[in-house]
Formats: structure tokens, C-alpha cells, sequence
């Protein structure tokens, strides 16, 4: 047999997918050339016990309502109480080193629930509109249900997801799930804005909504009305069944590629207004702190960023050889152009495959084949966006803001493989 | 059924689907909860700095602290940042709950939002529990502790969106620049 050889694009072992997909053929042919040799039959023989139990043995039933499998139990989204004296707001991060693709299965999307998850009975929930509009209006959800809906694959991200690594002066031993697991990929259908408020008739003057949610805390933010218009809905469905209850049950606001505070869960009342109304969030743990010591408000949009989650933070690799590096790269300004990955520590980098199709505020798959030779390296990924803006490094990020700043951080993501094959969080 | 096809705006009004049903004043008056820095939403009623140290004992100091500052949940009082209180082992503290580099007192722009956020979602495991006087009590408590108000400072609408909060001066609006 010949054997191709494997061109190498970058340093570290980052191998030419074309290259790979060649070999990879040529091994297929060699292991299909097996002998097939013929037994002679038996007549007393079983061929059963040749095969595992479940083979030999009708299966269980299906559910209403299927379950992950039990060996796959692992699988779970992780809490961490901000405050844990008081149980109420608490932090819940996907796993997202254990999901391929792009979509994030709704039992596992995150959620940063600021008093919990309320238990509201859609038949007494209703969403009124009102302020600087011709007609106050109020929905049942029943209703709100006929409206023609539109749907969108988009990532929602926490503007504090990966602020670990803004605050932290050493880079700390955590998981991919700790350090990223606040940004999810899903389908989301719903009413576009513009026919209630066509409805209820918009007046000029209105610049700003507060959007309020039915939670114990009535979480509330400003939103431009200009953002509602363009491309905000309010979502009923999420990968293709009705919202979960943690997901803003029975309908939240969605404003693709923005904070993920902003997408109102629980949506129950729009209040149209000149000005915002400085809501809790937007005074204070939804700001940024500056270098120069002043306070950021508003920054609505989530920036260029990527991380590879194959492998990330934790866990290890258990010998040299090959490994698809795989990750996943998103951009609230629009859609990705590329994603370059690096395996010897940003000295060579090389361009990675996305896995179309590549959506506009969605999280986009990327993958480059890679062989470890066995010897300590640093991976990295760094995306660029449709506008091109790329990430930046950590320095530059740090540059910008004050040091106990942890909001909106989407600097290129380093982990670092040790000779043991140990893959650790790492400020490089 | 070309028209459904194209999400074009207008669309709801060519089809007239028009199912809102008009909202009544006292279904608004009810509902509308949100406090705006010119003072628009606050309530009649008042209080003082003394009533809001006793209230502040009794139903917040478990979670906020002594003085405000020093936690579990979010700083209501001095300066923001790492350094900015006198705890040896803020830095441990800091990692366990990051909340605490926030100040109210230092970063809010405008003391209505203190009355709304407290109105509406405190003390945390009773919201909505507190009277319109308690809530401008407490808020001069807030205000007093952060030296923002004097001790016998009482608080109506008519005063508290006078108040000047030192989160203002320090505001970039990145939305308005874009
Ligand atoms: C059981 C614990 C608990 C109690 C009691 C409590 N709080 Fe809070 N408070 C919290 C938590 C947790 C937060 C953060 C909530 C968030 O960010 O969503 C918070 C946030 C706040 C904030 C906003 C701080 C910021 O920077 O965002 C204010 C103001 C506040 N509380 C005032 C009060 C007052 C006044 C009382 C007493 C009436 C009170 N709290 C009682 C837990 C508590």
C-alpha cells in the first residue's frame, strides 16, 4: 500500500484537510481488502450468542417526552450561585465542549436567571404595549399565536460570559463550560415586532421601550425602538417546541446578536418612551469600567468571538497522534468570514473549515485536522467577522478596560496542552 | 397566499389581524411600574434616613452588609474596583462573587433607579413586599451611606430626582455614539 504523506498547513502539527481526507482514503481501501473466509454451517448453532443482550431481546418502549440516554447523563448544564446566600439569582452554563454543531439542545441552553424561574400560567399571562403609541394594547398569548411568525437559527450570549478570564490576574484551571458556557445556538420562531406595533401605532416621538419580564424581580431593560423595528420578535418556539420555562415561558423578547440580558424573558409589558429608563441593569452590573475610569452604557452589541471547545480546559488528551481541533466562532454584527486556528502558540496560524450554512448572528462550527506530536503546545482561535474585525489578544482587551472590568470580554481564547496531554486555561 | 410568503412590513395591517385588545387606565396604572430619571412613575409618599436604617437592619444588612459594602450580594456603597474597600481578602471574595467590584453608590447615574430596582425586586426573597414610604426610606438610607444625602434628609418625588449620583459624569453612551 501507499502511504500519502500529510501536508502540514501551519506549526504544531496543523494538517491540510485535503491532504488528510487523501490518506484517509487510501487506509479505507487497505482495511477493506479483509479475507472473507467461508465456515461451514452447523446445524445446532446459534448465532445469538455471538451478540450483546440488546440484540437478543425485544427493546423497551418509546416515551411521550424522550430522554438524553442514561449513559450520557454527564451531559449537564452546571449552576454557580452569584450570590450563594441566596439562591434566587444563579448562573447556569451550557456544556458546550460536549455539543457538536451549532445547535445547543434547549435543556442545556444557558440561563442567568436573576430571581429564579417563575411558574406562569399562559392563560393569565398577557403582554401589554403602551406609552407613546396611538392605541395601548394588551395580548393574550392565545392570540399573539395567530400572528404570522419568522424564524432564526442565533446564538445568545451573556455579556459576562468568559469574564473570568477578563478579572482574573492568573489564568484559572477551568472547563470550557466554566470559562464559555454562557452563550447557546438554537432556532427561535416568532412575531416580528413591527405587526403589534403597526398595531398599536407607534408615535414619533417614541425612541425607547422598557421591556419588563413576569419574574419575581421584573426584570427590566431599555431597548431602542429603532433594534425592535429591524429585527426583534418575541419568541415562542425554540428548537421547534414551545419555550421552556427557563427560557422565558410563555414568550420573551429576542434581539439577535445582542446582550442576552436584553431578550426579556417572560415578556409581559413594552413601555414606549423618549428616554430610557436606566433600569437596574443598565446602571450597573450591565456597564463597563474603562481605562480612563469612565462607565460604558448601552453597548448593546456582542463582538467577534470564538473558542475551540475540541479540546478545551480540563480535560485530556490521551496519547500523540491525530484530532479534529473544533470550536465554535460567532459575531453579533452579522456573520463570520474566518476563523483561523493556531497549534504552536500564534507563531503560524491557519485558515480552519466552517460548517455552513454560515448565518448571520448565529454560532458558526469551525474544524482543522491536527496530529500532536507529543510535545507541549498552545492552541488558539481567533475569528473574524463580515465586517472584518478580528478578536483581539487579551493584552489589547485589557488595554481598554479597567482591571475590575468583566463585561463584553471576547479576546482570542489560548488553552495550553502539557506533555501529559493535559489541556489548561492559559493567558498566552 | 402570495402575501405570505413575504414578511413585508405592513403585513399585519393588509391582513388586518388586529386581535390587542385596548388597555384601561386602571390596567396601565396597575402595571406601570418603571421610575424615570426626571422623577416620571414615582408615587406620592415619603422617607427618611432614620426609618431606612432601622428598615435597612431588619430586611437587607443579612445580604448587603454592615454598611452596605461588605456583601454577599451587591455593594450598595462606595467606590467600585478591587481596592476600593478594606478587607484583606477582597481578592478571594472577589473571585467567589465578582458582584462585589460593583458600587451602586459609585456607578448608577441616577437615584430614581434605586427606588424602581428596590420597589420592584427587593429584598430579594420577598419583592414587591414594601410600601411606597419604606422604598423612599430605604433609598435615603442608600443615598446617606454612599454621602449622597444628609442625615435628616427626607425623601419625596419631588426631591430625589435631584439627587446628583457621581455614576453620571462618569457615562459614555456607546448606543448614542454609534
Ligand atoms: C436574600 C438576600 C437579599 C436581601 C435580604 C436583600 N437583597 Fe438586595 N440584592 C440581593 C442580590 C442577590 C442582588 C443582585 C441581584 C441582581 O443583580 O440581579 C441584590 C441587589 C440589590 C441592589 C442593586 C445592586 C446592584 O448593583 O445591582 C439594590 C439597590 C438592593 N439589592 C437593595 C436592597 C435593599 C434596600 C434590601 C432590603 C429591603 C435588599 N436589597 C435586601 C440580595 C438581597
Amino acid at each position: 500500500m501507499k502511504h500519502s504523506r500529510l501536508d502540514f498547513l501551519a506549526g504544531g502539527g496543523i494538517v491540510d484537510r485535503r491532504s488528510f481526507l487523501l490518506a484517509g482514503a487510501s487506509f479505507l481501501a487497505a482495511s477493506s481488502l479483509g479475507s472473507a473466509r467461508a465456515e461451514a454451517a452447523q446445524g445446532d448453532a446459534r448465532i445469538g450468542t455471538g451478540f450483546p443482550g440488546w440484540m437478543r431481546a425485544p427493546g423497551k418502549p418509546d416515551t411521550g417526552y424522550g430522554q438524553p440516554v442514561s449513559h450520557e447523563s454527564q451531559v449537564q448544564k452546571r449552576s454557580r450561585p452569584v450570590v450563594p446566600e441566596t439562591t434566587g439569582f444563579t448562573l447556569w452554563h451550557t456544556p458546550i465542549e460536549n455539543q457538536r454543531g451549532a445547535i445547543t439542545p434547549s435543556g442545556l441552553h444557558f440561563g442567568v436567571h436573576h430571581n429564579g424561574i417563575p411558574d406562569i400560567d399562559p392563560a393569565k399571562h398577557e403582554l401589554v404595549i403602551h406609552g407613546l403609541v396611538e392605541r395601548p394594547l394588551t395580548f393574550s398569548v392565545e392570540n399573539l399565536l395567530r400572528y404570522p411568525m419568522v424564524s432564526r437559527i442565533l446564538f445568545i450570549e451573556c455579556s459576562g460570559n468568559t469574564g473570568a478570564n477578563a478579572l482574573s490576574p492568573f489564568a484559572r484551571d477551568d472547563s470550557c463550560q466554566d470559562l464559555f458556557g454562557q452563550v447557546s445556538g438554537s432556532e427561535w420562531v416568532g412575531v416580528p415586532f413591527r405587526h403589534l406595533l403597526e398595531e398599536a401605532g407607534l408615535q414619533a416621538s417614541a425612541k425607547w421601550a422598557i421591556a419588563e419580564g413576569a419574574d419575581g424581580g421584573s426584570h427590566a431593560r431599555s431597548v431602542p425602538v429603532s433594534k425592535l423595528l429591524d429585527d426583534g420578535m418575541v419568541a415562542f418556539y425554540q428548537n421547534g417546541e414551545r419555550l421552556r420555562g427557563a427560557q422565558g415561558y410563555p414568550m420573551r423578547l429576542l434581539l439577535p446578536g445582542w446582550e442576552g440580558n436584553t431578550s426579556v424573558k417572560w415578556l409581559h409589558r413594552l413601555e414606549f418612551t423618549e428616554t430610557p429608563a436606566f433600569t437596574k441593569d443598565e446602571s450597573g452590573l450591565y456597564t463597563e469600567f474603562l481605562s480612563d475610569g469612565s462607565i460604558a452604557r448601552f453597548s448593546f452589541l456582542m463582538d467577534v468571538k470564538s473558542v475551540i471547545t475540541h479540546p478545551s480546559g480540563t480535560q485530556t488528551l490521551p496519547e500523540k497522534g491525530f484530532y479534529e481541533i473544533s470550536g465554535l466562532a460567532w459575531s453579533g454584527h452579522g456573520k463570520l468570514s474566518q476563523v483561523e486556528v493556531s497549534a504552536d502558540g500564534g507563531r503560524s496560524w491557519a485558515q480552519a473549515e466552517l460548517h455552513g450554512p454560515v448565518l448571520d448572528k448565529a454560532l458558526t462550527r469551525f474544524s482543522i485536522p491536527w496530529r500532536w506530536d507529543g510535545n507541549p503546545t498552545v492552541l488558539l482561535s481567533r475569528a473574524t467577522d463580515e465586517r472584518g474585525v478580528r478578536q483581539p489578544t487579551r493584552a489589547e482587551w485589557k488595554a481598554r478596560y479597567a482591571s475590575h472590568s468583566f463585561n463584553h470580554y471576547n479576546a482570542i481564547q489560548s488553552w495550553r496542552i502539557g506533555s501529559d496531554g493535559s489541556v489548561e486555561n492559559a493567558y498566552a | 397566499m402570495m402575501t405570505f410568503a413575504f414578511a413585508l412590513p405592513g403585513l399585519a395591517d393588509e391582513l388586518e389581524i388586529n386581535l390587542g385588545t385596548l388597555a384601561t387606565e386602571a390596567e396601565l396604572h396597575s402595571r406601570s411600574i418603571s421610575i424615570f430619571p426626571g422623577g416620571r412613575g414615582l408615587p406620592p409618599g415619603s422617607g427618611g434616613v432614620g426609618e431606612g436604617a432601622e428598615l435597612y437592619r431588619a430586611r437587607c444588612r443579612t445580604c448587603h452588609g454592615e454598611t452596605g459594602s461588605e456583601g454577599p450580594a451587591s455593594r450598595l456603597s462606595g467606590s467600585d474596583g478591587w481596592m476600593s474597600f478594606s478587607d484583606p481578602l477582597r481578592i478571594v471574595r472577589i473571585q467567589k462573587n465578582p458582584l462585589l467590584v460593583m458600587s451602586v453608590g459609585a456607578q448608577w447615574p441616577y437615584a430614581t433607579s434605586i427606588f424602581d430596582y428596590v420597589r420592584r425586586a427587593m429584598p430579594h426573597t420577598a419583592p414587591k413586599s414594601l410600601t411606597n414610604d419604606e422604598v423612599y426610606a430605604l433609598t435615603a438610607y442608600i443615598l446617606y451611606l454612599n454621602e449622597l444625602v444628609s442625615e435628616d434628609a427626607i425623601l419625596t418625588k419631588e426631591n430625589l430626582p435631584g439627587v446628583e449620583m457621581p455614576g453620571r459624569a462618569r457615562t459614555v453612551d456607546v448606543w448614542q455614539e454609534e
